[in-house]
């Protein structure tokens, strides 16, 4: 008996920020479950190294520095028709307010809210995006529900993401196309600064999560799977909180 | 950049610690103000006036202003 309403087979999908963490483990997930995936990132080596984890055959990769328009371009035109979209390529910058400048404002907001946004324009533009098709931008629960000390640009750029998912929601629903955020409390990647923190102030904030970790990069993953499947045809403009009970209290 | 120079910027992030007690020799961990909200504000002062970066752990280890300062030479 093979019953599996999250089944992917038959997608296509593309998953940016597939080189690292978050990205890697959903494309890796996503391929178990069938789908068909192209993945992105700038790193060349590393993205072979999720190529080479992928499960099933005719994956393609494209590394590419999504904030440069001609690398942009080159993806766009390398991609077939999708089925979804997970956008999850970010960065993170830990900085006070008083020393942040308009450069570091452009910087993280060109990488976590232009880019993609700009990608699925020009996808919708060139209608490379399927009826009931399914789009998730990776957000954070940074900037929609709470912050940390330096963080002000990151939240603003994810509670930027928060708000455009709400209104593609409603602008691509006409053309069935859903679209969703994940917001991830803290996961264990390579995105944590260890310029800025130590091991024990890690530990010592481990103890703020009801749950008493962070999260595992698959336990977005599995999150991915459902809301780019059809049992969520019905599911547009929400934003699936995982994060260990951090902002319950 | 003299050392008179980094006490002031160093200095300046803090709000209610009195000038008198930045000195070379001052165990900044040692004064009331110290936290890790201006430990971080010394992170990035370090980064973006003195082009100085140092891990977190690094850090730790520096006990006074002087030799703050003389990672910065
Ligand atoms: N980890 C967490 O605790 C956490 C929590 C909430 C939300 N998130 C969000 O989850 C997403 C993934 O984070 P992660 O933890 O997996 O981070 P990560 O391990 O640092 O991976 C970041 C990914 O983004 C890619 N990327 C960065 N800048 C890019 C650019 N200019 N063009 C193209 N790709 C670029 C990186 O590619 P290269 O490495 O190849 O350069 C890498 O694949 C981010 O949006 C992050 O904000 C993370």
């Amino acid at each position: 008996m093979s019953y599996n309403p999250f089944t992917l087979s038959g997608k296509v999908i593309l998953v940016t920020g597939a080189s690292s963490g978050i990205g890697k483990s959903i494309s890796i997930e996503l391929s178990k479950m069938g789908a068909q995936l192209i993945i992105s990132g700038r790193n060349e080596a590393r993205l072979i190294e999720t190529m080479n984890s992928l499960q099933g055959i005719n994956h393609t990769f494209v590394s590419a520095d999504l904030t440069i328009e001609s690398e942009l371009k080159i993806l766009i035109d390398q991609l077939p028709q999708l089925d979804g979209l997970v956008l999850s390529a970010g960065i993170v910058k830990t900085m006070l307010f008083q020393y942040i400048t308009l450069q570091d404002i452009k910087e993280v907001m060109d990488v976590n809210f232009f880019s993609p946004v700009i990608l699925i324009n020009m996808l919708v533009k060139l209608k490379k995006i399927n009826k009931g098709a399914s789009i998730i931008f990776i957000s954070s629960i940074s900037g929609n529900l709470c912050t940390w000390a330096g963080n002000s640009i990151y939240s603003a750029s994810k509670a930027a993401i928060n708000g455009i998912a709400k209104g593609l929601a409603l602008d691509l629903a006409k053309k069935s196309i859903r679209v969703n955020t994940i917001m991830p409390g803290m996961i264990e990647s390579d995105i944590l600064d260890n310029n800025i923190i130590t091991k024990e102030q890690i530990l010592e904030d481990v103890k703020n999560y009801p749950l008493k970790r962070y999260g595992k990069t698959d336990e977005i993953a599995y999150a991915a799977i459902y809301l780019l499947s059809d049992t969520t045809r019905w599911v547009t403009g929400t934003n699936l909180l995982i994060d260990g009970g951090y902002t319950l209290t | 950049m003299s050392i008179t120079n980094f006490i002031k910027d160093f200095s300046e992030n803090f709000e209610e610690t009195d000038e008198s007690l930045f000195l070379p020799n001052t165990k900044f961990r040692e004064l009331d103000e110290w936290d890790s909200l201006t430990g971080l504000a010394v992170l990035n002062m370090l980064k973006v006036k003195y082009y100085k970066l140092i891990t977190a752990e690094e850090f730790l280890k520096i006990s006074t202003i002087e030799e703050l300062y003389n990672c910065t030479i």
